[in-house]
């Protein structure tokens, strides 16, 4: 009978399942069965159990780095599946294990300010490993509508941990902007998308990439700058950044670190993988774009973050002006050589900004537990009761500064050097402006070394901070990330080192 | 390079061994602060140890020859490998820096200053040493360029907190200055990089590469070194941050931001842009003179208006700089002798004057030049030691200062071939000017504050009794000063001592230049 089925199934349909790799899979499969332990747990387990769920959730994920540790060092190199429309490559392992241990580390920042701060857990939990999924399977999409699902998915439970104060009015605005303005840039996104497709009558990246090139009729520039500025607006790159201030500062503090660091680089990956694999050819149009982009996000960013009386404002504006630095090589990736060293820098920046940007947060949620304020001048005199805290909080600021030998400075270098590479007039143009902007910075990233190091306690209270234990770790870890990324910066260089784009892309 | 010493190993120790010193300290308690200043102090010998055995150990003979070279691979994705190497240029400011770094904690010793927390204080002095060593010592550009920005932080948090009323303004305007220089300088940096083919950053690979760069390409990428190097100088108009940064960084800072911190610029000038980049550096050498002397003069001009004794030593270091500078600029072998022994002599004179007037300022809680007279008389040996620092700065024969400053003056009369001699002569003549000037100011100063009677409020006599707390030089401003003052007597009677291992390195370096 059941082989009379299978004869009949065999004749009728000429559809073959296509072999899965489920070793490429694994991550993604992990995070999967992850999100539903986690689901599942929260319903059954009383709320004298829920603790469970915050350690359920980190080891997910680092169970999730397995696969992609032993996927890094399998011979077998480019894995590509779906006829090529989800590959798993270098650049996509190093980004996704990026995702997976910026996710570890919100998961540390997290698990005590939602004990205390009478949140919701489980639902929380699971958002985030749902986000933490889409981001992951960003890395390795290498199709219109894959990436399109990739966005949403790590998107919408954003939307909702961002207002996850519930009762808190900035939370909920935080929400809701953010939401309304990422459906607009979806809905942009879409629309050039669809002109992409109606061009070359294929989602694969790939096929586009043939057809997006050459003669650059007006179509097809409007459907590349569409596209493009969809994903400015994920990146908060100026003019499409109002939504982060306001966004950042509402969210809870751990929210507010996922979002700017591993949300942040998700929109960055997906914007490499469309411009790298899907318009390589059409530089001419996107080059403009990013140059304007970058010299904008740069400067608007940092002339309002000097100008910033709260910490997290002042480091969304912060990160805004990151954003502008990070894509700066972006605006000569076009030029003759410096695809690959435009490429590397991104990814590179992307690595060192996301340890020493989760770290500054995890600062701020420890500092903010004793002092219940979120002014800058409440770290006033931190030097004098904490000094631990201040010394870190100094080494991640010096850090975003780009002073050298920290993390962020061989980030900033990469960027450099890339511009300088192309040798065009604008590229250098491009690094002049970022080598004033890097000094502007420093304007207020030395305002918040000088509060706590030369300011007097605002309220004379000294009691020592009390710093949880996840909380410690998250803070020695991202320490010891940004300093040994500045100091041997080849470790992190080395994951970079995309200088076969081909092969990096699976192309 | 072949390597004429297998003792590669004592410039990595001798940079990086405070940073060890820095690790121990982290886990004594602060309370006990004895032992965090003896850990330090002791770190800080040990690490001049390592720099008298470099100096045993140096081939005099070969002084312009890099020795004891050590190159590893670094970051090699950049092309940045760890290349350190010394030679006749270097060594005496590696050594300064050693030197300066011990003598000023031994002043510290009881010196620490408002508001105290002695654990980071001394950190922070340790983590310079190693900047300033490295700086020195860096054959690679990447690597300099690390060790040129590892001073930075703790230079600002020395002014930032331990400085005077207007620490705070005075440590922004600093590290601003500073860095938009070194942001500039990076991107000239990589702009030499790409345009020797991208290959590496090692400085004798780019001083064989850097004379094929175009004309145009050279006087750009100069440009962007020039920006970074004179901000750190100082030079005029780039010298502003200096005066403020001076009169508010507690003594300590003062002397260390004196005494090395500003070499760091001459010193990039002398062993990277002017080799690697001989044909801007013709270009560019009027224009250096011109603001060379135009530092002087200003210099000297503004400590005429000064009321402040520690801003006009602050000045006057803008004037004395100018003179290194101007030597630098006749691209003469006669000219850089000039100008790195100036670099020393200026170390140690404007070193130990800004060590004066903190001793000054602690005593009579005021640095005010008016208010401040009789010092002879109250306390004669700090009177004479000022005197003696006084005349040095002034460049009397016989003391360290004349043999940085009248040599440079000279060097101006016959500039290197190619640069005109009528455009440097009149350069000569302000120069010289300006040492009529700085006899004035200096002079000036010791007059109104050594000579006459003590003023009535610190005299002891008035019923407002500041006077009681004035004594003279203490055993521990002995044992950090005694050093400084022999170098200056024994530079000043006999000058060869650093000539002589200037000379070669110099000859080295202006090879670029065909003679």
């Amino acid at each position: 009978m059941f082989a009379a089925l299978f004869s009949a199934l065999a004749a009728a349909a000429d559809w073959v399942s296509p072999t899965i790799d489920y070793h490429a899979l694994a991550p993604e499969i992990i995070l999967a069965c992850g999100i539903v332990l986690v689901l599942l747990l929260d319903l059954f387990t009383s709320e004298n159990n829920k603790w469970m769920l915050g350690p359920v959730t980190s080891f997910t994920l680092l169970g999730a780095f397995i696969p992609v540790l032993t996927l890094a060092l399998s011979d077998a190199g480019t894995r590509s599946l779906f006829d090529g429309r989800y590959v798993v490559d270098n650049f996509s392992l190093t980004m996704k294990g990026l995702f997976v241990l910026a996710g570890y580390l919100v998961v540390l920042l997290s698990s005590d300010y939602l004990r205390e701060g009478d949140f919701y857990e489980g639902e929380y939990w699971v958002l985030m490993l749902s986000s933490l999924l889409g981001m992951v399977m960003m890395a390795s999409s290498r199709d219109l509508v894959s990436i399109f699902v990739s966005l949403e998915f790590l998107s919408i439970p954003a939307y909702m941990m961002a207002a996850w104060r519930k009762r808190d009015l900035k939370s909920n605005e935080a929400g809701v902007k953010y939401f309304l303005l990422g459906v607009f840039a979806s809905a942009l996104m879409l629309y050039g998308m669809s002109l992409l497709y109606g061009i070359s009558n294929s989602t694969l990246l790939t096929d586009i990439g043939t057809y997006v090139s050459g003669d650059m009729s007006a179509i097809r520039a409007v459907a590349v700058l569409f596209v493009v500025v969809g994903f400015a607006f994920k990146i908060s790159a100026v003019p499409f950044h109002t939504w982060a201030p306001d966004t950042y500062e509402g969210a809870p503090t751990p929210v507010t670190a996922f979002l700017s660091v591993a949300s942040k680089a998700a929109g960055f990956v997906a914007l490499l993988t469309v411009v790298y694999v899907g318009f390589p050819n059409a530089s001419e149009v996107w080059q403009p774009v990013f140059w304007i982009l970058a010299a904008l996000t740069m400067t608007v960013g940092n002339v309002m973050a000097l100008r910033q009386t709260n910490i997290v404002r002042m480091l969304a504006f912060s990160s805004i002006s990151q954003g502008g630095f990070i894509l700066m090589p972006l605006a000569i990736a076009g030029e003759g050589d410096s695809a690959g060293a435009a490429l590397r820098a991104v990814v590179t920046y992307l690595l060192v900004y996301a340890a020493t940007n989760l770290g500054v947060f995890a600062v701020v949620i420890a500092v903010a537990r004793k002092t219940r304020s979120g002014s800058i001048s409440s770290y006033g005199g931190l030097f004098s009761y904490a000094p631990g805290l201040a010394v870190i909080m100094t080494v991640f600021m010096a850090s975003l500064a780009g002073i050298p030998p920290l993390g962020g400075w061989i980030g900033k270098f990469g960027s450099f050097q890339a511009l300088v590479s192309a040798g065009t007039t604008w590229g250098y143009a491009l690094a002049v402006i970022g080598a004033v902007n890097t000094v502007i910075a420093f304007g207020y990233y030395g305002n918040m070394m000088r509060e706590m190091w030369m300011r007097p306690v605002p309220d004379g209270d000294t009691t020592p901070v009390v710093i949880p234990s996840a909380l410690m770790v998250a803070l020695g870890l991202t320490t010891f990330a940004t300093l040994l990324l500045g100091i041997l910066p080849g470790l992190v260089l080395h994951f970079g080192d995309l200088a076969n784009l081909a092969g990096a892309f699976g192309g | 390079m072949e390597v004429l010493s297998d003792n590669n190993w004592a410039l990595s120790v001798g940079t990086f061994l405070p940073l060890l010193g820095v690790l121990v300290m982290l886990f004594i308690p602060k309370a006990q602060e004895t032992a965090t200043k003896a850990v330090a102090l002791i770190t800080a010998v040990a690490t001049l140890g390592v720099g008298i055995f470099t100096l045993t150990q140096f081939n005099f003979d070969q002084a312009g020859k890099m020795q004891f070279v050590a190159q590893t691979n670094w970051i090699s994705v950049l092309k940045s490998t760890y290349f350190v190497g010394i030679d006749g240029i270097s060594l005496p400011l590696y050594l300064l820096s050693m030197v300066i770094t011990v003598l000023v904690m031994i002043y510290s010793w009881n010196h620490v200053p408002e508001p105290g927390n002695t654990k980071a204080f001394f950190a922070l002095m340790l983590i310079l040493q190693t900047g300033m060593a490295g700086t020195f010592i860096a054959r690679d550009l990447i690597l300099f360029f690390v060790f040129f920005e590892l001073v930075l932080l703790p230079m600002y948090f020395m002014i930032g907190v331990w400085g005077g009323e207007h620490r705070q303004y005075a440590s922004l305007k600093f590290f601003l200055y500073t860095m938009f220089g070194s942001a500039l300088m990076l991107v000239a940096f990589l702009a030499l990089f790409f345009k020797t083919g991208a290959e590496s950053f090692s400085i004798p690979f780019l001083i064989e590469q850097g004379a094929g760069i175009s004309r145009s390409a050279q006087i750009w990428i100069f440009g962007g070194m020039f920006v970074g190097f004179a901000v750190k100088v100082p030079m005029f108009p780039f010298h502003t941050w200096l005066p403020d940064a001076h009169t508010q960084a507690p003594t300590q800072g003062s002397v260390i931001l004196a005494a090395v911190l500003l070499k760091l610029g001459t010193y990039g000038f002398v062993r990277i842009a002017i080799p690697i980049l001989p044909v801007a550096a013709k270009e560019w050498a009027p224009w250096i003179g011109l603001l060379a002397v135009i530092g002087i003069i200003y210099g000297a001009l503004g400590c005429l208006a000064q009321t402040d004794m520690k801003r006009l030593i602050a000045f006057s270091s803008v004037a004395h700089m100018g003179f290194v500078m101007l030597g630098i600029s006749t691209l003469t072998s006669f000219g850089m002798n000039a100008a790195v022994f100036g670099m020393v002599a200026h170390g140690l004179i404007t070193g130990m004057l800004f060590f004066i007037a903190g001793s000054v300022k602690e005593r009579y809680h005021t640095l005010e030049i008016s208010r401040l007279s009789g010092m002879l008389k109250q306390m004669p040996r700090m009177g004479w030691i000022m005197g003696f620092c006084v005349m040095a700065s002034l460049g009397l024969p016989g003391l360290a200062g004349f043999w940085g400053e009248f040599p440079a003056i000279l060097s101006a009369y016959q500039p290197a071939a190619g640069l005109s001699e009528v455009t440097f002569r009149i350069f000569m003549v302000i120069a010289a000017i300006g040492t009529v000037l700085a006899a004035g100011y200096l002079l000036w100063l010791f007059q109104r504050t050594a000579f006459g009677e003590p003023n009535a409020e610190f005299s002891g006599d008035s019923h407002d009794d500041h006077g009681s707390g004035i004594h003279d030089v203490n055993v521990f401003e002995w044992m950090a000063w005694a050093p400084l003052l022999a170098a200056i007597l024994v530079l000043g009677v006999y000058p060869n001592l650093l000539f002589k291992i200037i000379d070669p390195a110099v000859q080295g370096v202006l090879s670029a230049f065909g003679g």
